[in-house]
């Protein structure tokens, strides 16, 4: 026996329109359907009732490509913990819940349909530094230069982030510091990352700024809702590095 | 010549598939040498499009702008980071023999023509394996953080297939990690103007115009806006088309729209019959089920795949004693046991289920156990070396393989079959390109583990900036875009889209689509037979027809219209599914991934027929039916023999 929800949706219809809160039921839903899949069911039914299907982002369903997000009874990809929208299974509900699905709010995240915003900010981040400049066919030898394992270990763990803008959205400030520090961190650690690193994190943050994102006030929100758990030390990182380059 | 019970003609064969001469330790060599060179003042006025920005396409992009081309790249997702690269786990393959196993070029050469069943070409293939050892350089250079020992250097681990040690890895998301690498290249290049990005932006014609590939009509899935951008060259690495069969470990929006538009506009296809069904993902829960998550090949290592000696016992498995269990591949296979290739454990795995003796909601299950190896290394060990598989397997299915085994099963994972290209990338339309899993080109019937990724950045770091070069060299002979061509492709669009917003019928498109996903699973998946595959062959018209006559695609061609872009694909799938079937029903061998139940040995092994089949299917699309041309293919270097894994 499935269960019966009430879901409050956010609907809007493109960047100008006001939105509103739209309510609908759904039944007999399975608790080892995904959430994606739960409103999958949805959009079914509302496409044969002639009604509009609400718009989501998604696509590899699990949880590593970035492009799901949504906020699920006011927390960004839902309560469960280290999990994307798309990872979130209904078992985590019960029968008779009421449920609220808004998009990411930010000002650099503008609304495009309903559930959907334009990320197109973070790669412009990327875009201003979050790179090693290296043309294909010059690299040396891959083991020309060691790595110490806790540098490439702690260099995975920040490069892990999947952009999926989850810290901006549960952000008092609507700040990107996670996301960015995070690339700041991944190539900061790497001794092929050096020559650029003063640059990169000048770069980065100064960019950061002007995409309109909030400053960090170490709330620990990002970290908090983040799907693959970024520690929140990169932020103090990159403040570092950005220092040091500003001097 | 035709052949009208198969429904399809036969045409002059290929002959000339452009790779050079002589031994094919330097063919590669020669052929960059021979290939003709753009002045670099030249490559600032030449056009290039890339649609696709996984492996292939991000590094094909970044790499033809990093070398002065004015680069025009397409993704459909909202930024190119998101590609479905990103979900490869296990690892990429490089002949780096950093261990001193005895790896090498032309061991890896090996391995792979050996894993692809003798149905890849040998200097595609040896081409391949010499160029790995530069990816790992590259990747390593732009800050990949691959795995590595306390000394500081690379580790690697083993995959299936191979007797060495020569998989690259960074945790379970190499994919993740060398696509990023890929993707920050690339925003390296936008950033420098070289490319100009084009995102949630689908392809959905070519333009050809003069005999050669000018241009793409792409729709803005934001606006809507039908749009037409023009080049001297286009790239297409759209991936591969494992959605045909709806549920597959495929992320939700690859399909196969853009090469089976080209394939229309000339362009063959190669081999689609081959796919590649992965033994170890998560079972199918209810009807509801939207795709299939992999669980990695390197689970294999430790677990044991077993099911109940005794037809429908439902008990849990830990009441079943060890002496009522039957596992299967140790079993059947004494000397590779669970670590078969994935063809073989999939098949075993279906037949056990066929047998009856399947675990879980419909039988459509076998146990991958970890109880031995946590008695034996320990819950911790276990933990460190599979702990974020563990976790998602749990977060799916709600269980807790340390306490219970796992349940798996088979699921489309990868197609080896694409867009037929000669050893320069380059398909039968001048001028249009065709790199990773897109074309057919390197991993024959059955592609290893970690040699996706192995390719997809071969082709877009190393081989198509090389050829696409040669290629362009003759830009001031191609002449101008005849803009009657141009109209005639935006016309055809704009009416597949009218056409499929105006049916206004009583069923969804994934309502179909889930349909047409079920006929190809059931009559040519895992196992195929003429029966089966006639049978398919009579229900996909059917289908297809019914679909054009009472989809609902609500909404307008204005905007976002995310129903609109399913219909879109699922129409084309429909056309591709037949093609397939005719594909596999024509090839009366089994061959790596593709199995015909009439062509197995005493052992229901599969069995190859080399005497008729040594050779590429490549489809040229016609509107009264396919022609098959043949390439034949000659083993010079590794002698074809039966595959035996026992």
């Amino acid at each position: 026996m499935g269960m019966n929800l009430t879901l409050k949706v956010w609907r809007q219809n493109g960047p100008s329109d006001e939105g509103r809160m739209v309510t609908y039921k759904v039944e007999d839903v399975s608790p080892d359907m995904s959430f994606l899949e739960m409103l999958d069911v949805l959009n079914e039914r509302l496409i044969l009732e002639g009604d509009d299907p609400v718009a989501f982002d998604h696509d590899c369903r699990e949880g590593i490509c970035g492009m799901c997000g949504m906020v699920i009874n006011g927390v960004a990809h839902g309560e469960q913990r280290a999990t994307t929208t798309c990872q979130l299974h209904m078992r985590h509900f019960k029968d008779g819940d009421e449920v609220t699905i808004e998009p990411w709010r930010a000002a650099p995240f503008p609304v495009v349909k309903d559930l959907v915003v334009d990320r197109s900010s973070f790669d412009r981040i990327i875009q201003a530094g979050g790179f090693i400049s290296v043309p294909a066919g010059s690299a040396p030898d891959a083991h020309s230069v060691p790595v110490k394992k806790e540098d490439a270990d702690a260099a995975f763990d920040a490069a892990t982030c999947i952009g999926c803008g989850a810290c901006v959205a549960a952000c008092p400030n609507g700040s990107a510091s996670l996301f960015t520090a995070a690339k700041i961190t991944h190539l900061g650690l790497l001794p092929q990352g050096q020559p650029e690193r003063d640059s990169r994190a000048k770069a980065m943050v100064e960019q950061m700024d002007l995409e309109g994102f909030g400053g960090c006030t170490n709330t620990g929100e990002c970290t908090a809702v983040c799907p693959k758990g970024i520690p929140l030390d990169t932020i103090a990182r990159m403040n570092a590095d950005y220092l040091k380059a500003s001097k | 010549m035709s052949d009208q019970t198969h429904g399809y003609k036969v045409g002059e064969p290929i002959r000339d598939t452009k790779a050079p001469e002589g031994p094919i330790e330097d063919r590669w060599d020669k052929r960059r040498f021979s290939a003709k060179l753009v002045n670099p003042a030249n490559k600032r006025k030449i056009n290039v499009i890339v649609v696709g920005t996984g492996l292939a396409g991000g590094s094909a992009a970044a790499t033809l702008g990093e070398l002065g081309y004015k680069v025009k790249s397409f993704c459909y997702q909202d930024t190119p980071r998101r590609a479905h690269s990103i979900a490869a786990q296990g690892g990429i393959n490089a002949a780096k023999n950093y261990r001193g196993d005895g790896d090498s070029v032309y061991r890896l050469f090996y391995d792979t023509v050996k894993g692809g069943d003798f149905r890849a070409r040998e200097s595609n293939v040896y081409r391949l394996a010499q160029v790995s050892v530069n990816i790992i350089d590259q990747a390593v250079a732009q800050g990949v953080p691959f795995a590595r020992e306390y000394g500081g250097l690379l580790d690697t681990r083993s995959f299936g297939g191979a007797q060495v040690s020569r998989t690259f890895y960074a945790r379970g998301q190499t994919g993740q990690q060398l696509l990023l690498g890929a993707y920050s290249a690339l925003e390296r290049q936008i950033a420098a103007g070289t490319v100009e990005m084009h995102t949630r932006h689908e392809m959905l014609d070519l333009v050809v115009s003069g005999g050669r590939a000018r241009g793409v009509i792409v729709r803005d899935m934001v606006t809507g806006e039908i749009e037409t951008h023009l080049a001297d060259a286009v790239v297409l690495a759209t991936g591969g088309y494992g959605n045909v069969f709806f549920l597959s470990t495929n992320a939700k929006g690859c399909n196969t729209t853009a090469i089976w538009r080209a394939h229309q506009r000339g362009a063959m296809f190669a081999n689609p019959c081959y796919t590649q069904i992965h033994p170890t993902c998560i079972p199918v829960s209810g009807d509801y089920q939207s795709k299939l998550t992999l669980m990695s090949e390197s689970l294999r290592n430790d677990g044991r795949v077993w099911v109940p000696l005794a037809k429908g016992d439902a008990r849990k498995p830990a009441e079943i004693p060890e002496d009522e269990r039957d596992y299967y591949l140790e079993r059947i296979y004494p000397a590779f046991g669970n670590l078969v290739p994935r063809d073989i454990a999939s098949r075993a795995a279906k037949n056990v289920c066929d047998e009856g003796r399947g675990v879980g909601p419909g039988g459509l299950g076998v146990y991958l156990d970890f109880a031995d190896a946590i008695a034996r290394l320990g819950r911790d060990a276990v933990e460190k070396k599979y702990g974020n598989l563990f976790e998602m397997y749990e977060r799916i299915t709600g269980e807790n393989p340390y306490e219970t085994p796992m349940r798996i099963y088979p699921a489309v994972h990868y197609t080896m079959g694409g867009l037929w290209v000669d050893y320069d990338l380059q398909s039968t339309i001048p001028g249009l390109f065709v790199v990773g899993e897109a074309n057919f080109s390197d991993h024959g019937a059955n592609r290893l583990g970690a040699s996706a990724l192995m390719q997809g950045l071969a082709d877009g770091y190393f081989v198509l900036p090389t050829t696409v070069g040669d290629y362009l060299a003759d830009v001031k002979s191609f002449g101008d875009v005849d803009p009657a061509d141009v109209e005639q492709a935006r016309e055809a669009v704009q009416q597949k889209i009218d056409k499929l917003l105006s049916v206004n019928g009583t069923r969804t498109a994934d309502s179909y689509h889930r349909e047409l996903g079920k006929v190809m699973w059931d009559y040519c998946g895992m196992e195929r037979t003429e029966e089966s595959l006639r049978k398919a062959l009579e229900r996909i018209p059917e289908l297809r027809e019914e679909f054009w006559n009472n989809v609902k695609v609500p909404g307008d061609p204005e905007g976002l219209n995310q129903a609109l872009e399913r219909a879109g694909r699922v129409a084309d799938f429909f056309d591709l599914a037949e093609l397939m079937c005719i594909d596999a029903l024509h090839r009366t061998e089994s061959c790596g991934g593709h199995f015909r139940a009439e062509s197995q040995d005493a052992d229901g092994e599969a069995l190859r027929d080399d005497e008729n089949f040594a050779y590429v299917a490549a489809w040229e699309w016609g509107p009264d039916g396919p022609t098959l041309h043949k390439e034949a293919l000659e083993y010079e270097y590794v002698k074809m023999t039966q595959r035996s894994y026992k």
